[in-house]
């Protein structure tokens, strides 16, 4: 059972990824920017991940690709002032480049394996938020540094006049 | 049971995609989307390493990557806004002020 549903939710996941960076329309690759962060929180859920699951579905579909959507609303390109994409030297070289990659780590995960521990819940509630507060607690404070940089940032650069 | 290299197979593969999608798109948003797209891979082989390895280590570093990709997404598209203001393009190919 746990099989299949691996199976499924990461052929979702890729195919899903594939179209996101295949299609013209940025809004509609948005759209399967969603479809692959769900298939995704569906494998954290199998990892019994629930917390995690739940933020990628709040944070990322729910406030990152909901963002993506509204800015490609606001600026909404005509579909004729899209940029043509045309098959390059170099472009060809660097999709090349990340098959190779794929492939090499393909053969690295057949032979080596990775360890297996005691069964333990690593993403639920009560265990991320014991780590986050107390080994982590240092880290977690600055990254609400980083959030008030990215604040300040985002509205200094997409202000006309401050 | 699922080997844990199936989950790090899964994980190279969107972090690939989003690598092509980096390289061979001239779409800013979709170059923003595929950079998103890496760091869920990201997320999956830590979320995955965590739980085989019984260590709550991994959840924790998923938890800051998901911060980053909202910091990084935010500024990303005020740039973008910032941009296209300026010279009416989403073409990453004419953003080239500063090539010599």
């Amino acid at each position: 059972m746990e099989t299949v549903l691996f199976i499924l939710f990461g052929a979702i996941a890729v195919c899903g990824a594939l179209m996101v960076v295949t299609r013209k329309h940025p809004m509609v690759s948005a759209l399967y920017l969603i479809l692959t962060l769900f298939a995704v929180a569906a494998l954290f859920v199998l990892r019994q991940a629930h917390f995690l699951a739940a933020v990628q579905v709040i944070v990322y579909a729910g406030a990152v690709v909901v963002l993506f959507v509204f800015v490609i609303i606001l600026i909404n390109v005509p579909v004729t002032r899209m940029p043509v994409e045309r098959a390059s030297t170099t472009r060809v070289l660097g999709v090349f480049a990340a098959g190779l990659f794929i492939l090499e780590s393909a053969v690295l995960a057949r032979r080596y394996s990775m360890p297996i521990g005691p069964a333990a819940e690593v993403g639920t509630v009560e265990v991320v938020g014991r780590a986050l507060f107390t080994d982590y607690l240092l880290a977690f404070e600055i990254t609400s540094v980083l959030l008030l940089a990215a604040v300040i940032g985002a509205i200094a650069l997409a202000k006309r006049k401050i | 049971m699922i080997a844990p290299s199936a989950y790090l197979l899964l994980s190279a593969i969107l972090f690939g995609i989003g690598v092509v999608g980096v390289v061979a798109r001239k779409n800013v948003l979709i170059i923003l989307m595929s950079v998103e797209l890496m760091l869920n891979g990201v997320n999956v082989a830590f979320v995955a390493a965590g739980s085989y390895l019984g260590d709550p280590a991994g959840g924790v570093f998923a938890f800051m990557v998901m911060t980053v990709a909202a910091a990084e997404a935010a500024v990303g598209l005020a740039l973008l806004i910032a941009l296209y203001r300026l010279k009416e393009t989403v073409d990453i190919t004419d953003l080239k002020v500063l090539k010599w």
